[in-house]
């Protein structure tokens, strides 16, 4: 297993090998960073804002004479950690969904796919705008937001391969066998669509970085005293005249995150197709 | 014979159209419908939030009647509705004004910057797809590829950062807020909001690019392009007179679905730049929780995303023969 990924790995063109690495750097981050940190994360340790990078704090001093290294690695915890889980349960959801109708027959795809196709109009970060409005932004609804945004995209996808499958002659041979409707679903179509799904599950983990991010960028996410990398760029926007470290790093580090993800997906190539940001 | 074939065809193709054009309505209708129930779904009401902590519970009930709010909700989502219809989309909470009126004036501004980002990023993203597309599978491609792969991910505010710290902080060049006033000159204007338009096209080009180069590299697979280049056809030639015609409606078709890209990196843009423009409207109404206000932004962004999905879906079916001769 560990071996044939291995292999897998380094068959991989130069720029799967770079996002592969971004990757595991990243989770490495989310999970062992903040035990790494130099300084606790509202700690104000630095004489002077916005200092830049020096031998005390690798990457200097945010606005509030906090160390920048310190915030960022748990940034990337909250930014990575909240993404992974919408992305998640967005991915489960759509394709639980997607496989219900598969299986369901017209009367439960019909309605299904009709409401699918309305919410798929809205756009991503309108729709967040107005649930954010409506039902505030704790780290909880957040993920729910994040993910309810994102089911949609997902279904589609979803939708295509399992209908797909539902037509192929094994399935059909399950079927006139007496399989139940749950067992074909389970263990004959869903099997055979999870390299798609797992493509498009990173294509949703890169969606909703960029929306979770963008929305703590605009104070609409993630609130104080808890911060995300987008939260890191918005509270030392004040330095950007300075050109401070303090917001280019969060900036550089979300790009790296989501740039990685995506050169992973394109070198694997199942390239899913799916609604933007 | 050829003629009346082709006459039906177009009318079939128009009432495919129609079609089209009705169920985008209905859509609207139902988009109109979620943003309401969404928007309803709010603890306490605007009435409560207009008086305060303080009020009685009789001048809630008293403003909230006046507000019509004691009404049953289907009643509300019929008379806001046809409010929004008719261009009265109810009054907003904190600027207390119309907001008719508060978008009015923001409207043209989002609209102008938009015209502009689409005018920059539309030859750039032609030249850079249609360019990787003829040298497929080479290096400028790949490492094209690579590049708009890239910026695809990137988010909104870091290359508006990078971008005002080069020519904002290093060169000084451009003024890192956009400042907009009735009096400008267009050269003013434009010096204005060149960082704004710089970042969003920035955003579409990456998006608008790839697309460009799928659409003409479907076209390159096909056997009539076989054909050109066994009989010797020069490449140019082969993308320009034998191509292009045919791949002009799957680039129409790109540029209306990557310009959706517009509506979303406006909602950063216009606020990092302070531009005075609906987006930014629109995320002053979510924290001031202006309900009024919201929905109506948030209706007028679904209507242009589903008029560009509509512009896709058109070109699509004048395109296709098999689709008009249906």
């Amino acid at each position: 297993m560990i071996a044939s990924a291995f292999q897998r790995a380094k068959a991989l063109p130069l720029s799967g090998k770079v996002g592969l690495a971004l990757v595991i750097f990243w989770l490495a981050v989310a999970l062992f960073g903040p035990m790494f940190a130099p300084y606790p994360v509202g700690a104000f340790v630095a004489y002077d804002v916005f200092d830049g990078q020096s031998a005390k704090h690798w990457l200097g001093s945010d606005y509030l004479g906090r160390d920048v290294l310190s915030r960022l690695l748990s940034g990337a915890r909250y930014t990575v950690g909240l993404a992974a889980a919408a992305a998640l349960l967005a991915s489960s959801t759509g394709t639980a969904l997607a496989l219900t109708a598969a299986v369901g027959g017209t009367k439960v795809d019909e309605p299904l796919s009709r409401f699918m196709d309305m919410l798929i109009s809205i756009p991503s970060k309108i729709f967040s705008l107005v649930l954010v409005a409506a039902f505030g932004s704790s780290l909880g609804l957040l993920l729910l937001i994040a993910a309810f945004t994102y089911v949609p995209g997902n279904y589609r996808i979803a939708r295509a391969l399992a209908v797909n499958l539902a037509q192929m002659d094994y399935v059909q041979v399950a079927r006139a066998r007496g399989e139940g409707r749950f067992h074909i679903a389970i263990a004959e179509i869903l099997p055979n669509m999870i390299h798609p799904l797992l493509a498009d599950f990173g294509l949703r983990f890169v969606f909703i970085v960029l929306l979770l991010s963008g929305l703590s960028f605009l104070g609409l996410g993630v609130q104080p005293p808890d911060a995300d990398l987008g939260s890191l760029v918005r509270e030392n926007i004040s330095g950007l005249g300075e050109g401070a470290l303090a917001i280019l790093a969060p900036a550089v580090a979300i790009a790296t995150l989501t740039v990685g993800v995506n050169l992973l997906i394109d070198a694997i190539g199942f390239s899913g197709k799916g609604k933007g940001r | 014979m050829a003629g009346a074939s082709s006459a039906s065809g177009m009318s079939a193709a128009l009432t495919l159209i129609g079609k089209r054009f009705a169920s985008s309505l209905l859509t609207l209708l139902l988009v109109s419908l979620t943003i309401f129930v969404i928007a309803q779904l709010l603890p306490g009401d605007a009435a409560q939030e207009a008086l305060g902590q303080s009020a009685t519970a009789e001048q809630v009930a008293a403003l909230r009647h006046e507000m019509g709010l004691d009404r049953p909700a289907h009643i509300r989502y019929a008379s806001w509705l046809t409010g929004m219809v008719s261009g009265d989309p109810g009054q907003s909470m904190v600027a207390n004004m119309p907001v008719a009126e508060v978008i009015a004036e923001r409207l043209p501004n989002s609209l102008l910057l938009a015209a502009l980002s689409a005018l920059v990023a539309v030859p750039v993203a032609l030249a850079i797809g249609i360019g990787s597309a003829m040298n497929r599978g080479g290096r400028i491609d790949r490492a094209l590829n690579i590049v708009t792969l890239s910026m695809v991910a990137v988010p909104e505010f870091l290359v508006a950062t990078v971008a005002v710290l080069i020519f904002s902080v290093k060169l000084r060049w451009l003024p890192s807020i956009a400042l907009v006033a009735d009096d400008m000159t267009w050269g003013e204007y434009l010096r204005g909001v060149a960082m704004p338009i710089l970042t969003l096209s920035i955003i579409v080009i990456a998006q608008m690019a790839r697309m460009t180069r799928a659409a003409v590299i479907d076209q390159m697979d096909r056997p009539y392009v076989e054909m050109a280049v066994l009989k010797g056809v020069a490449p140019v030639r082969i993308v320009m007179r034998h191509i292009m015609p045919n791949a002009i409606a799957p680039i129409v078709n790109a540029m209306a679905l990557s310009l959706s890209y517009l509506l979303g990196g406006a909602v950063i843009v216009e606020t990092i730049f302070n531009y005075p423009g609906l987006a930014s409207l629109m995320v002053n109404a979510v924290t001031s929780r202006d309900m009024p206000l919201l929905q109506a932004c948030a209706m007028i962004f679904c209507a242009a995303y589903l008029i560009l999905m509509l512009i896709a879906d058109v070109t699509a079916i004048l395109a296709n023969p098999r689709l008009r001769a249906q």
